[in-house]
């Protein structure tokens, strides 16, 4: 339906069109701001249609368009989104635009490219999303890295050519392992089509390398427990802009990637290694925690608390297996599902929203170091109380949108086995700790040092952009309903593909 | 042997197939006339006429038509679409070479008609062979344009290294040649024929894929591939002689050179030996892994770019050979497909070294590059263009390029050398990887502006933006090569 609209080409090429234009203009940093901002914008308006226009109650891909690219292989130009990729989108474009609006002062060198860059990132991560050739979704998997490779490695700190090349390496070597397996599959069934590869037969053998090869190049983009190493050292060198995108979007293409790849390719050899995942997610969830409670430089700390987080995703995901094996019931693994991916929406806005509040902070001080602040809610009385209300929402306090996706996760915990739901639930203890220790640490007490003391308060620009995101997580935390209803045929779907072997007779 | 009694107006017939040697051969003769006769100041204009001959070549190889496999003058001469693609490429690619030699080589003093007269036969050395249908033609070819390589690496009289280099070529070249020859005389021995149609016939039919006598030939043709390819364990030359050639000389023997070797392999191993495959197969499996490690990893440790780029070279070839080996019509497309997006990329790369090199001033280090984004933006991003698609990074060439390969191993079931040769291109991003560093996230040492004529220029962005152009749609190019090899 609407495919005559080509509305996901434009949201893919727009932005990237918009990006090589901004890079054009060289030196003039303000019209290339302004060009930013109305490309941004106008993605965002874009992507609305997608929300008001999408047929709820059916697990058919939509918006979908088809056209022939390169005939030797059989890939096509073949996009569509269902209720799981959907909202990521939306969140992709929204999240963008806020990075134009809070990178807008706080960039002094090649400003043009900085903010092409992002416009380019984005078209390609849209593209990730409503990819449904195997080869278009590899090339834009790929092509994602380049951008954000260029980002941290030029406006970073000062390790950031370690941690840009760390971050290279790290998602590009699970990447191709992906490829290869592609390639398998294309050579099985002479088709790159998605929808060909959830529908072929195949061995439990089969099944396990390719869901391994998978497992190593999405658990990288998670990141899940021992492959995480990367992220604490990109997020801490990346500037605002980038560590927003990195928490709030690349993340969450591993979970996506975990949806749309290997669960429903691999449904045996998913169930048969689910133990795997679900160890990992709850070694994520408690160690991590912990980790994240020693840190002493805020990003590391909420870079911490993202793996934790979606330690939570991919417990959620993976948690049915084990609801049917104790249950013999399925009525519980689409719960997980949904909380999984609402999980991943709420956490693209509060991480990305608490990444924005320590670059206010960073852009002041220029210090990202605990240590150095103390009492900000005395100087910056507005900044505190969105600092505060991000801080609850991470740690998941009821009416935030923190809340919803854990709540789903760990009720779908409890009908798998009890111990899983109490290990998932630590996270609410220690997210509570970590988090509102910092937001103590930082914010409240007395007035640490002149710096602080000479602090001024969130200017409109900054206001607007955490307002933005404030309204986004209340308004999920609030009132989830429907964004629970556009993903529930889908989530309903991939819950029958899991059930359903494909094991060749 | 040339089957039947010789009859000369049927010979003479079949001249017209190759017109576009003859006119180049001619061409390159009257541009050495002409030399003699001019001036210093007159002497750009060689440059311009060897440009000319060649895109005029290229043109006559195109405009004719073939329909199917032509084999001319009594079975020496042999014209497919592999051979005209080839040809095209070829000659595009050294106009290209000519465009970014020539300021080089009027800095550098040493702006003499004989490199471009060099560089023509060494072209219709290249041509020949790419056309051969015997195992003389096959040899003559190479030598003619090996013989060329030689003359133009010792170019530059006054340079030392460069004598070295040329010396090191020459003796191993021809070490190789002679491996190459022997294994040819062997092949004849047993099968009693130097026409590969003859020879491929003689080994199917009789059935002596597996016998012993072809196994030594077959393993000494395999070294004289090996060497003028330069996979490893044949590799020595490669590094020492791309660094030591004036850079206008490298940027040869890195493009136009390689797609010869590839051609001498396509027309040696699955032409004319295609019933020995498993046998052959086996010994590129080896040639292959060895040369995807060791270039990859020596690459990492190297400061300088044309060394760096040499390393990368052999990696290259043996990600090439993975489409060979795989004994498939599908990958001998993907290798040809590989091989051609490797000298457009390639070509680039080391025009990016000739477009910054000055007076006196190389611009092969790697730290030449620092900061280049902030000298030159546009020129930056090609440069980082051409790194990416040596990576193999999708939206840009190489990435289709590795699919290709890749997806042939695949299907005769080589996983495990599919997972390997991924994990190598993983050590190759890194040193790739490394130069855009080096552009975008360094401050520069150097403020000069780029020089360079607007030609030059004009043409290596054009070369640069070729390697995105096919990445985002390869269709065509993978299409041309699925036709060539069918």
């Amino acid at each position: 339906m609407m495919s005559s609209t080509h509305l996901l080409s434009w949201l893919i090429f727009l932005p990237i069109v918009g990006g090589v234009v901004v890079l054009g203009l060289g030196h003039r940093a303000t019209l290339a701001k302004w060009l930013s901002l109305a490309v941004s914008g106008l993605a965002l308006l874009l992507s609305i249609p997608l929300w008001t226009w999408f047929k709820r109650g059916t697990p058919e891909m939509q918006f979908v368009e088809r056209a022939p690219w390169i005939s030797t292989i059989h890939s096509e130009f073949y996009i569509g989104v269902d209720g799981i990729s959907m909202p990521l989108i939306l969140l992709t474009t929204f999240t963008t635009l806020l990075i134009v609006i809070a990178s807008w002062q706080n960039v002094e060198k090649r400003v043009a490219q900085y903010f092409a860059a992002f416009l380019i990132l984005e078209g390609l991560m849209i593209g990730v999303f409503a990819a449904l050739d195997g080869v278009l979704f590899y090339a834009f998997w790929e092509a994602m890295l380049l951008p954000m490779f260029i980002i941290i490695g030029v406006w970073g700190g000062p390790r950031r050519v370690y941690a840009a090349i760390k971050f290279f390496l790290y998602t590009f070597i699970g990447s191709l392992l992906m490829l290869v397996v592609l390639i398998y599959l294309y050579l099985k069934s002479g088709s790159y089509e998605l929808a060909v590869f959830q529908r072929m037969p195949l061995t439990l053998t089969e099944q396990t390398f390719i869901f391994l090869a998978f497992f190593a190049a999405f658990a990288v983009k998670v990141p899940m427990f021992p492959v995480h190493t990367w992220l604490p050292d990109a997020h801490v060198e990346a500037p605002t802009g980038g560590s927003v995108v990195l928490a709030a979007i690349m993340l969450k293409m591993g979970g996506y990637g975990f949806l749309r790849f290997s669960l429903p390719i691999a449904p045996d050899a998913s169930r048969e290694l689910d133990w795997l995942i679900i160890a990992l997610s709850l070694i994520a969830v408690v160690y991590i925690g912990f980790v994240a409670l020693a840190q002493r430089d805020m990003k590391k700390l909420i870079a911490y608390s993202s793996i934790a987080h979606m330690g939570f995703v991919t417990l959620g995901m993976f948690i049915g297996f084990q609801i049917v094996a104790h249950t013999g019931r399925t009525s519980g693994i689409a719960m997980g599902m949904d909380g999984a991916v609402v999980q991943m929406l709420s956490h693209g806005l509060v991480s990305g929203a608490m990444f924005l509040c320590v670059g206010v902070m960073y852009d002041r001080v220029h210090s990202r170091e605990i240590s150095s602040y103390g009492g900000v809610v005395n100087t910056m009385p507005k900044f505190a109380a969105f600092m505060v209300l991000f801080a609850l929402a991470n740690s998941g306090l009821p009416g935030t949108s923190g809340f919803v996706g854990e709540f789903l996760v760990i009720l779908a915990s409890f009908k798998a086995n009890v111990w899983y739901a109490f290990l998932a639930g630590t996270t609410l203890v220690l997210g509570a700790a970590y988090t509102l220790w910092l937001v103590k640490r930082v914010i409240f007490g007395e007035i640490a040092n002149d710096k602080v003391a000479a602090l001024s308060d969130l200017n409109g620009r900054e206001f607007l952009v955490l307002g933005l995101l404030a309204l986004a997580v209340l308004l999920v935390g609030l009132w989830p309903a429907p964004l629970l209803d556009v993903m529930r045929a889908s989530t309903q779907h991939l819950a029958e593909q899991l059930l359903f072997s494909k094991i060749a007779p | 042997m040339i089957a039947g009694s010789f009859n000369p107006s049927f010979f003479s017939s079949g001249l017209v197939h190759a017109w576009p040697e003859i006119f180049l051969s001619l061409a390159a003769c009257a541009i050495l006339m002409l030399d003699l006769l001019l001036n210093d100041a007159q002497r750009r204009w060689i440059g311009a006429l060897a440009v000319i001959s060649l895109l005029v070549t290229a043109v006559l190889v195109v405009a004719h038509p073939v329909p199917t496999k032509i084999v001319a003058l009594g079975g020496l001469f042999e014209l497919d679409r592999m051979a005209q693609i080839l040809k095209v490429v070829t000659l595009l690619t050294v106009a290209a070479v000519f465009v970014y030699s020539t300021d080089y080589l009027q800095r550098r003093a040493i702006f003499k008609g004989e490199y471009f007269v060099l560089g023509l036969f060494a072209t219709l050395g290249g041509m020949v062979l790419i056309s051969a249908g015997s195992l003389i033609t096959l040899y003559l070819g190479l030598e003619l344009m090996s013989l060329c390589l030689y003359a133009m690496v010792a170019f530059d009289r006054d340079s030392g290294v460069a004598a070295e280099s040329a010396i090191k070529y020459f003796v191993l070249g021809s070490m190789a040649s002679g491996t190459l020859l022997y294994g040819m005389s062997i092949v004849y021995g047993v099968t009693g024929s130097l026409e590969l149609a003859e020879i491929a016939s003689v080994v199917r039919n009789a059935a002596i894929g597996g016998n012993i006598g072809l196994m030594f030939g077959v393993a000494f043709l395999i070294v004289g591939v090996g060497f003028k390819f330069g996979a490893v364990p044949f590799h020595m030359w490669i590094p020492d002689v791309y660094e030591g050639s004036p850079t206008s000389v490298t940027v040869f023997i890195g493009t136009a050179s390689k797609l010869a070797a590839f051609a001498l392999a396509m027309r040696l191993l699955p032409e004319a030996l295609g019933a020995s495959q498993p046998d052959w197969s086996q010994m590129l499996v080896v040639l292959a892994v060895l040369s995807m490690a060791l270039g990859n990893i020596v690459a990492i440790a190297q400061t300088n770019l044309k060394r760096m780029l040499a390393y990368s070279t052999i990696s290259h070839i043996g990600f090439v050979l993975l489409g060979i080996l795989s004994g498939t019509a599908q990958g001998y497309q993907a290798a040809m497909f590989y091989m051609i997006s490797y000298v457009i990329v390639a070509a680039g790369a080391f025009g990016m070294i000739l477009l910054l090199a000055r007076q006196g001033f190389e611009a092969d280090k790697l730290t030449d590059f620092k900061g280049l984004n902030a000298r030159s933006p546009w020129f930056a991003g090609m440069m980082a263009f051409l790194m990416f698609s040596l990576a193999g990074i999708p939206l840009f060439i190489g990435f289709w390029a590795k699919l290709g390969v890749i997806q042939a191993v695949l299907s005769v079931h080589l996983t495990w050398l599919a997972v390997i040769a991924v994990l190598f291109s993983v050590v190759g991003a890194f040193y790739y990887l490394r130069i855009v560093k080096l552009m975008y996230f360094d401050e520069p040492t150097d403020t000069t502006a780029i020089g360079g004529s607007i030609l030059m220029r004009t043409v290596l962005s054009a070369n640069a933006l070729l390697a995105l152009a096919f990445g985002i749609f390869p269709g065509t190019l993978l299409e041309i090569c699925q036709r060539a090899l069918q």
